[in-house]
């Protein structure tokens, strides 16, 4: 691996037998096809993750693709959230104004940005209204990353329309798709193995880390990352941690970023407060090397939100060889396989007796996190993802030379 | 499951063996079921290419669950229906017997209408409808070309595990090549019948496409044995 990133051979001892040499051959019938991909921002959120790691790739196997990231007036942050919370189904003020000012930058940026390429691909809500500048030519894909399937009734009439000017949607889950006029394909999210959230960790360095963290390696570790907000339900997880606690010896981590008001934390601190085995960590702003630091000193994980998107800090547990124990909230179901890879729980005395279930047979703890990092070797990593990115783009293109513009 | 062309066609029965593997598009379908009925009916509309992708197609996704239900119909009457009865005789659908997408849809229509005459009641409601995909094959060459059968056994071994889907499930299943790719060639080219016998027999639906093709590599070992020894 070189100081640019990993290329698509240093995948070649992780992801599954003969996979690279597939995508190889598959890029070569797809060379010189031009592809931009839109999104709000070049920092933080789910298409930006991605699109770090697809963008250089597909450019060294021969797809010249662009990333182009919006430019927002002062307001349109504002606007933005508030658009993206309504989709998501959380009921935002979403005045005729701030779709004003949606439409209008988008409309702006649909000038200034270089968008005629075989393939358009806008990334989530800010984006959307992109298309109503498209010109002919070229197919128009908009990727939704998050939960589609209740928006607000009021933002989602809005920007509706827009959704069926584009050739095709594409969804993480079917169970995050609306209902569409146009073409709608499932793509499941990834995560890259050589990251630095996912790499592999000498224990030297683990333990170290583990040490800078304050979490002592004393006892089994239950570990669960995410926000501190309810919807985390980080005290559901104490209270499963609670019920395992009068049977076996064992330490629970809660780890996320520092969160902007105090709210769950000040409780998740209060019960901490009174048991020595229950460790809060805050996480830096680029917390990557430490997720992984916990993730790999985990015995068990746990991940129990009562709402989520894809939830991809599940398939990223699981590369690390640890039994997930997860909600059936989201895309988490999709990605524990229960009873082989971990379980799906729907309480907090389910995750317990599931907890308690695997303390008590350790050798399932091992043969089951064997088994989930298998199953996200074959369908989670991102190798499988830019084998979907390049058979959508052949599919929505044409054949090799059927659709390739300006030849 | 429709496909595009991205390669000449498959390669036909006739030396070298062209490996191909294939990637997949993913496209939801608009018919969505709710209930049993719901399900008889949109089993019965929906093109052959969703049946094809939630039963035969089930490889590509399958979890690694040794007693994971066959298709997508039976693991969704258990977990969302919580119809076990119903799962089990869904499960019970063989493609593999049935040799023919058409096959499959009639023993689905058939299997929920007797059992939809035995209810008693009112079809049960679920959490998750059943949700209808299709996909779009797109075959690729894997560069992987063999003349003989330790050529076709080096190939197999390092293929993507796609190209056993495409030549053994795709090609029996949905485009009814007889007994798949891989068993016509060592037929009809190499000359080994018997051979050809034991692979066409390998049921594709025993685990997951690396066990089918560990399967594969065992009978084909076994046969280059036999070839050393004679």
């Amino acid at each position: 691996m070189n100081g640019t990133g990993p290329k698509l051979d240093d995948y070649r001892a992780v992801a599954p037998r003969g996979s690279v040499d597939f995508l190889l051959r598959i890029a070569d019938r797809l060379r010189g096809r031009r592809v931009v991909q839109v999104s709000v921002s070049r920092y933080g959120g789910a298409p930006v993750e991605i699109l770090n790691r697809i963008v250089p790739i597909l450019n060294d196997l021969g797809i010249e693709t662009s990333w182009e990231v919006l430019l927002g007036g002062t307001d349109f942050d504002a606007t933005v959230g508030a658009v993206s919370k309504g989709l998501a189904g959380v009921e935002q003020v979403v005045t005729e104004v701030m779709l004003a000012r949606l439409h209008a930058t988008c409309a702006s940026n649909a000038r200034r940005l270089p968008l005629d390429a075989d393939l358009v691909v806008t990334h989530d809500a800010p984006t959307l209204l992109l298309v109503d500048g498209r010109s002919p030519g070229g197919r128009w894909l908009w990727r939704y990353h998050g939960d589609l399937s209740s928006p607000q009734p009021q933002v989602w009439n809005a920007l509706r329309p827009f959704v069926d000017k584009y050739d095709a949607a594409v969804f993480s889950a079917p169970r995050f798709a609306a209902p569409l006029a146009t073409r709608r394909f499932v793509v499941a999210p990834s995560i890259d193995p050589l990251s630095e959230r996912n790499r592999d960790m000498a224990r030297s360095e683990q333990s170290r880390r583990l040490e800078r963290l304050g979490v002592p390696a004393d006892k089994p570790i239950l570990l669960q990352v995410g926000p501190f907000d309810r919807l985390r339900d980080p005290l559901g997880v104490i209270n499963a941690y609670r019920l395992v606690k009068m049977h076996y010896d064992v330490r629970l981590v809660l780890a996320g970023p520092s969160p902007a008001s105090g709210g769950v934390l000040m409780e998740v601190q209060e019960a901490a407060s009174h048991d020595p085995d229950i460790t809060v960590v805050l996480l830096p702003p680029d917390p990557q090397t430490d997720l992984n630091t916990l993730e790999r000193a985990a015995t068990i994980v746990l991940q129990k939100p009562l709402f989520t998107d894809f939830g991809g800090d599940v398939a990223a547990a699981m590369w690390k060889g640890k039994p997930v124990i997860g909600s059936v909230a989201g895309g988490i179901p999709s990605q524990i396989v229960s009873t082989v890879t971990g379980y799906a729980v729907e309480t907090v005395e389910g995750a317990g007796f599931r907890i308690r279930h695997l303390l008590g047979n350790p050798e399932l703890i091992g043969r089951m996190g064997a088994a989930g990092r298998e199953h996200i070797r074959r369908n989670f990593l991102i190798t499988r993802h830019l084998g979907d990115y390049l058979a959508l783009l052949a599919h929505l293109t044409g054949g090799p030379e059927g659709s390739r513009r300006g030849t | 499951m429709t496909i595009d062309r991205l390669d000449s066609p498959a390669a036909p029965a006739h030396p070298p063996f062209v490996f191909q593997g294939c990637v997949h598009v993913c496209e939801m379908m608009p018919q969505e079921a709710h209930d049993t009925r719901e399900l008889l009916e949109s089993i019965k509309q929906v093109p052959a290419e969703s049946i094809f992708c939630h039963t035969s197609a089930l490889l590509v996704h399958r979890a690694p669950q040794p007693d994971a239900y066959p298709n997508d119909f039976a693991l969704w009457a258990d977990l969302e229906l919580h119809d076990r009865r119903l799962a089990e005789r869904l499960a019970a659908v063989d493609p593999f017997r049935l040799g023919s997408i058409e096959g499959v849809r009639a023993e689905l229509v058939s299997t929920v209408e007797q059992h939809l005459q035995q209810l008693s009641g009112p079809p049960p409601h679920v959490g998750e409808p059943f949700r209808f995909l299709l996909y779009h094959v797109v075959p690729v060459q894997t560069g992987h070309e063999a003349r003989t059968l330790r050529e076709f056994r080096d190939a197999l071994t390092e293929v993507d595990v796609s190209t056993l889907f495409f030549h053994i499930v795709d090609a029996r299943y949905r485009l009814g090549r007889g007994r798949g790719d891989f068993a016509e060639w060592m037929d009809t080219v190499l000359g080994r019948p018997e051979l050809a016998e034991l692979l066409g027999h390998i049921d594709p639906y025993a685990g997951t496409l690396e066990r089918v093709r560990d399967r594969h590599l065992i009978a084909l070992n076994r046969a280059l044995e036999e070839d050393g020894r004679a």
